[in-house]
């Protein structure tokens, strides 16, 4: 058995420490929002936050989780998850969607470490995450959008 | 103009036949309104027609037969029923339709068969009357493909959301005791002149005890309250806080997780597998095979067969199915390398004319009499799809019946597949169709369903989520095919185009004979008044799976046809732009659409370097497809790695009355950046049978810092409203190619493009 924070909840699973998180998300805690979409790192499809720091949930072990507060799309909380929220739907983001979760979190951390990001800062930040869509312009401009003050 | 003309007239036979059918065939197609049985209700909700329900909780159901895959097909269906009924959009739900024949998208079907645009002559339109009456008669073709929803459901839903405004109205004038006339709908309520009201959920069940009018008036445009403005969609919420329900978040009670591998080989099988290492994991339950799949009507080839891990949580599968031997029998893909099936395309094309599906005037005689000729050879690779959210499907199999989720653009195909695998019959089918974590074509196939259907037979009754790996996903898909086309042009002395020829060579995509003019969609139908032309493909089938990937043909077509224009302007000293208006002289649309493009991009002025000091330089690219015309100005430098980098791309599109100009430009945004990923990066290898892209790294999209700014004109129409899902993706790699020539004077003739 292993000890997580998620959401702010301590939580135990049974998985196997090697484990990826992501699976444990998906799996065990049935926390599907975040999403599998390359299993190395390459889409940013399942970014979640490890104290604060957006991650790549399908490359961490579960027993690097340990101990550490993990957030994902479902329990992130505070001001810049609410205006990203607000500028992702004033600017209409999505297309498909399965990608946004994990643009949202790596937007967030993004605007946690600089308010008001440049564009060179959100080409940084948002490289990782791939949208088949095309939602990148529009994510540039809502991350934009979110970081008025 | 002078118009291409087709060679054979079989599709003409095939509407002349039919049309013996006398009695039949005069009679108007069969009406969309009413199902041929009753819709399921729910305690307290009345179905005032087919695509209708309302509940006395106030919530109106759209019975919704397309899929949403990104390309906000949920908004702008509600969008379109709301406004006629006079409801407001938030109190719409969505649910599932069946596979009643009201639902068939025909429109996907009947405009894809390969006749100009600008004929309009009896044959086309017998053809495509008895194609369409054909089609209404067969339940299940409710695919979401060929930018046609909205095309197809434009009248069909308004008139749903009329009658049933119509059928409230009529509820509320009977318990008031009132004229109807004095009544009127608003907001989701029944207003009468005397200052009473009521909601649509108070009137829903007295509704639909009445008689449902069926000739009713549709709104006059001016009076749209929805339809035509840039509303939000109505999935943005779910989507941005995780409760969006993907394919992949089907969780019912007690599920398992079974993950696969299967033959690298294209289209091979299992011979043998040892299971015993993985049986010796935790949480595995069980180890089956299963056999390949084939493409069904969507393309050629099959997915191969493989071996599954039955497992308690999807790690445990993952873990698994690594430590299972399986010993492969390769097939007959084993010899096949897509470089040899490219050069052998090239080869054929040095002695085989092709079959010519379009021509015009007398090509031999103008090329004898040209000042001048052009030729040149293009060629464009294999393309994954790539969606974001891979292959996979939900199946419980128990009590002889299943429960499928699947996210799917084919629901009909699906139902009718997993029957079939299960050896039940479709009604025995119950098909949840969750959100689509992309599409572009991939999910219309029901390989990964059968599969899935197969697997979860062997699964004692419990529901198992079936997930390939993005490698499974990458090596394993319906590929864009490789399609080689040679080109010829003939000036005059004046420069002016007298001749054109292209000749294509690729795989049949399955489709018989005649039908394969579909091949050159694109080709055939530019807009382009060729004075003397011969439009050809001739077709070589490979062992490699090939099918539909958004925009279909376009994609190269659209490549070849407006690089060569360019080419051939520029042999001629003329201006892109110029040059083209020249050959557009029937065609007012496209006139339009080019020259307003030219004009937003600030065509023939200088440009500002790039911020390193590059030179830019522009390209164009203009195509018409899924009926409508859409024009592309790619602003374009090479940096320092020789990488060609774009910009700003300005697109002028023409898509009929733009029911939801948001929607548009968003689809057009997307579109253009999925074939710019081609254009840039996009290809499939394959060497001995396998194919040598597995992810991300080497099947590379285009990412945030790559992407360039986009601006969209959406010209003003009270048309029809016309494709617009896949109409940003074809234009986009010539505009590019084209901007390449013009900065450094090389002809790049092959995706991706990639400088010397």
């Amino acid at each position: 058995m292993t000890a997580l924070n998620i959401n702010g909840k301590r939580t135990t699973v049974e998985a196997e420490p090697e484990t990826p998180l992501l699976w444990v998300l998906r799996g065990e805690l049935r926390l599907v929002g975040t999403k599998y979409g390359c299993g190395k790192a390459l889409c940013g499809a399942c970014t979640v936050h490890l104290d604060g720091q957006p991650i790549r949930s399908c490359v961490t072990p579960l027993s690097v989780a340990q101990g550490h507060d993990i957030t994902t799309i479902e329990g992130v909380q505070g001001p810049e998850i609410d205006a990203l929220r607000r500028a992702w739907t004033e600017i209409d983001v999505v297309q498909c969607g399965y990608c946004q979760s994990g643009q949202l979190m790596s937007a967030c951390a993004l605007l946690k470490k600089t308010p008001q990001p440049s564009d060179a800062d959100i080409d940084s930040a948002m490289n990782g995450n791939i949208c088949r869509c095309g939602t990148y312009p529009r994510i540039r401009a809502a991350i934009h959008r979110a970081a008025v003050p | 103009m002078p118009n291409l003309k087709r060679r054979h007239l079989v599709l003409g036979t095939i509407g002349a036949v039919g049309a013996l059918v006398v009695g039949w065939s005069a009679l108007p197609a069969r009406q969309r309104l009413i199902p041929s049985g009753p819709l399921p209700i729910a305690p307290g909700q009345a179905a005032l027609n087919g695509w209708v329900k309302v509940s006395v909780d106030n919530t109106v159901t759209l019975v919704m037969s397309q899929s949403e895959m990104g390309q906000g097909v949920h908004t702008a269906l509600a969008m379109l029923l709301a406004d006629e009924m006079e409801a407001d959009l938030v109190q719409v739900r969505l649910e599932q339709s069946g596979d009643d024949p009201i639902y068939n998208n025909l429109t996907a079907v009947v405009d894809s068969l390969p006749f100009q645009p600008e004929d309009h002559g009896v044959v086309k339109r017998a053809t495509r009357h008895m194609v369409g009456k054909l089609l209404r008669e067969i339940p299940g073709l409710n695919g979401t493909g060929g930018s046609s929803s909205v095309n197809d459901q434009w009248l069909a839903l308004r008139k749903a959301g009329a009658s049933a405004r119509l059928l409230l109205i009529a509820a509320a004038a009977d318990t008031w005791s009132v004229p109807a006339a004095e009544c009127s709908a608003e907001a989701g309520r029944v207003l009468h002149a005397s200052g009473r009201s009521a909601s649509f959920g108070e009137l829903a069940l007295r509704a639909a005890q009445l008689t449902l009018p069926t000739d009713v008036a549709l709104k006059d445009p001016s009076r749209f309250k929805l339809i035509g403005r840039p509303v939000r969609r109505i999935d943005n919420a779910a989507k941005l806080n995780g409760t969006a329900t993907f394919g992949i978040d089907a969780l019912p009670p007690d599920l398992l997780y079974a993950s696969v591998t299967m033959c690298p080989t294209l289209g091979g099988k299992v011979a043998r597998f040892d299971a015993a290492a993985a049986l010796k994991l935790s949480g595995v339950r069980k180890v089956v095979s299963f056999d390949p799949v084939g493409a069904g009507l969507a393309g050629v080839g099959s997915t191969s067969g493989g071996v599954a891990v039955i497992a308690d949580t999807p790690y445990h599968a993952i873990r698994a199915i690594e430590k299972v031997t399986v010993e492969w029998d390769h097939g007959p893909a084993a010899a096949v390398s897509s470089r040899d099936v490219a050069a052998g395309l090239a080869q054929a094309l040095d002695s085989q004319p092709g079959k010519a599906h379009f021509e015009t005037g007398d090509l031999a005689a103008a090329l004898k009499s040209a000042a001048r000729t052009i030729d040149a050879e293009y060629r464009v690779p294999m393309l994954a799809h790539a969606t974001m959210e891979p292959m996979n499907c939900t199946v419980q199999f128990k009590d002889g019946a299943a429960t499928l989720w699947a996210a799917t653009q084919a629901p009909g195909s699906a139902r009718a597949a997993v029957a079939k695998a299960l050896g039940i019959k479709a009604e025995k089918v119950t098909l949840i169709v969750p959100y689509l974590g992309g599409g572009f074509g991939r999910r219309y196939f029901t390989d990964f369903l059968e599969q899935a259907a197969v697997v979860a037979r062997l699964a004692d009754g419990a529901p198992v989520q079936l997930l390939w790996s993005r490698e499974q996903d990458m090596t394993h898909d319906f590929y864009r095919p490789i399609v080689v086309s040679r080109h010829r042009a003939g000036l005059d002395s004046q420069g002016r185009l007298v001749a054109w020829q292209s000749t294509g060579a690729g795989p049949s995509m399955g489709l018989p004979g005649l039908l394969q003019a579909a091949l050159l969609i694109g080709a055939y139908d530019t807009g382009y008044a060729f004075p003397n032309a011969r439009i050809a493909y001739h077709v070589s089938e490979s062992p490699l799976p090939a099918g539909i990937w958004r925009s279909v043909a376009h994609s190269q077509n659209a490549f070849f046809t407006e690089s060569f224009i360019d080419e051939v302007a520029a042999a001629a000293a003329q201006d892109p732009v110029a040059f083209r208006t020249t050959l557009l002289t029937g065609d007012p649309r496209m006139t339009h659409v080019l020259l307003r493009a030219a004009e937003l991009s600030g065509w023939g002025q200088p440009l500002a370097p790039a911020p390193d000091g590059a030179r830019k330089a522009r390209g164009i690219g203009l195509h018409r497809a899924f009926g409508s015309v859409v024009a592309q100005v790619a602003e374009v430098s090479i940096g320092e790695a020789r990488q060609i980098r774009v910009h700003r791309v300005i697109c002028v599109l023409d898509c009929g009355f733009p029911v939801n100009p948001n929607l548009i430009r968003q689809q057009v945004e997307g579109g253009l950046i999925y074939g710019l990923s081609a254009a840039l990066h996009g290809e499939i290898t394959v060497d001995k049978g396998q194919v040598q892209q597995t992810n991300f790294h080497d099947y590379a999209p285009v990412r945030m810092r790559e992407c360039p700014a986009i601006q969209t004109d959406i010209i003003a129409s009270s048309e029809h409203p016309q494709g617009v899902g896949e109409v940003g993706t074809p234009p986009i790699a010539p505009a590019v190619a084209n901007a390449v020539f013009a900065l450094t004077g090389q002809r790049l003739r092959s995706l991706p493009l990639t400088l010397a």
